[in-house]
């Protein structure tokens, strides 16, 4: 009965424990390293199949999922960093794409994507994530409606800035029959991401891709 | 005791007699959190199934190896580690569906059905049976969630098996039925209340089957025998 007796089935005990956690791990390990690069591959495969949708491969020639700038401006763009792909044909700036967030979501926060060509016209608008009721708000989904295309080539001017609303509020976007929160949310978040980059438009395109979020004016023309 | 009996009738309490979703109302959160549409039920009942057939193979062949004491530490070990493994072979094979069922297969880590069978069965039988058990107890869980999610999405959205292609690859796309675009859907079905009313249904559709073959069967003694294992874990 010494202490010899109680501690051995403790001992005996933890090692089990540990051989498991350690062969459990190596399970993860070895299944992680073999699917690792497969998953990446496939994350960069869906992202870059939505910027195509909106930046068709045949107007850019470069790899708009590297080339990518980090900025940051909570008021306009909605979330503390927003990522921006650039297209480019020949050096020459195409198309940005932003990763607006909007913030007034009927219940949470909604991610977009917003394309805006060089000309400051949309390529179009994607709902990424979103936590809305289903069967109402989702009509923002690409899946179930046609909505969120109603961006497609709109820009500042057209329509003009004081009608970027929705119908119920006198502007000229579609809201859902039982679910107005959202599609204002998103016309609103859309509006601020066009400001956004019509003020910042040449700094978007800076070569550099430098997380620096201030624009820098000496790239004008 | 669950030693006896062969491997029909383990067969038969996992998918009828003691269904872990019908009877014994395990993993209910996933259950009725991802069934709004048929295919949804199915990617999750069928890594659903793959790690109980995994754990349960596992923990058999164990269960003269591990200490009673630190027995439910290692099951979860166990556990854990295959649905990770199966979580990160899903993200880099199926990748659309592993977005949309999203956290709930990580979460398949807390279905108790699980660790459920690991204790009960699986760490008192041979690798055989309780490969047969996990598997059929998975197969009874995921035609829960198919059946379900087939019912809430018909009803919910008028259509069938509708995003195939997720599982099937392209060539599935003809599977999805319609009721017609006409067909607006009645909204309930979709939301939370719809997946109660619809599992509530469910259990007392088995009840009353159940019921009628008590009475057309009364003097057979299995009845008395499904009873054995309807209140494990």
């Amino acid at each position: 009965m010494g202490i010899t007796m109680v501690k051995h089935p403790v001992v005996i005990a933890g090692s089990i424990l540990a051989m498991f956690a350690v062969a459990g791990s190596t399970l993860v390990a070895f299944t992680h390293e073999f699917t690792k690069d497969r998953i990446a591959a496939n994350e960069r495969e869906t992202l870059l199949r939505s910027l195509r949708a909106m930046v068709p491969s045949n107007t850019v020639d470069n790899d708009m999922t590297t080339d990518t700038l980090a900025v940051n401006d909570p008021e306009m763009l909605g979330s503390p960093q927003t990522t921006v792909y650039r297209g480019r044909l020949m050096g020459q700036p195409v198309a940005t794409v932003l990763t607006s967030v909007v913030p007034g979501g009927y219940s949470g926060p909604i991610k977009l994507l917003v394309a805006v060509r060089y000309d400051g016209t949309l390529g179009g608008v994607r709902v990424i994530s979103h936590k809305e009721t289903p069967g109402l708000g989702d009509k923002i989904e690409e899946s179930r409606s046609d909505w969120i295309y109603s961006f497609d080539n709109k820009s500042l001017n057209d329509p003009n800035l004081q009608d970027w609303k929705v119908k119920r509020d006198g502007g000229v976007f579609d809201q859902f029959t039982g679910a107005t929160i959202t599609p204002r949310s998103i016309v609103d978040a859309v509006k601020k991401t066009l400001l956004y980059v019509k003020d910042h438009r040449d700094a978007l395109y800076d070569k550099k891709a430098a997380s620096d979020p201030e624009p820098q004016e000496n790239k004008k023309p | 005791m669950s030693n006896s009996g062969g491997l029909g009738l383990i067969i038969k309490n996992g998918l009828w007699n003691s269904n872990q979703a019908l009877v014994a109302l395990l993993g209910l959160c996933p259950l009725l959190a991802v069934t709004n549409t048929a295919i949804n039920g199915l990617g999750l009942g069928i890594a659903t199934t793959a790690v109980l057939v995994a754990s349960n193979g596992t923990v058999s062949l164990i269960r003269n190896l591990v200490r009673s004491e630190v027995r439910l530490p290692v099951f979860v070990l166990v556990i854990a580690s295959f649905v990770t493994a199966i979580e990160l072979s899903m993200n880099a094979y199926f990748h659309e569906l592993h977005k949309i069922l999203g956290i709930f297969i990580p979460l398949i880590v807390t279905n108790c059905a699980i660790i459920g069978r690991a204790e009960a069965f699986a760490s008192k039988n041979n690798l055989l049976r309780s490969l047969v058990d996990g598997l059929s107890v998975g197969v009874g869980f995921t035609l829960v969630l198919v059946t379900l999610g087939g019912m809430r999405e018909l009803i919910g959205q008028g259509t069938l098996f509708d995003q195939a292609h997720l599982m099937f690859g392209a060539a599935a796309e003809g599977m999805s039925l319609s009721l017609g675009s006409d067909f607006q859907g009645m909204l309930l079905a979709i939301l939370p209340p719809g997946a109660f009313i619809g599992l509530g249904l469910m259990i007392a559709i088995k009840n009353l089957i159940d019921k009628r073959l008590a009475q057309t069967t009364a003097t057979k003694p299995e009845a008395l025998e499904s009873g054995a294992e309807a209140g494990t874990s």
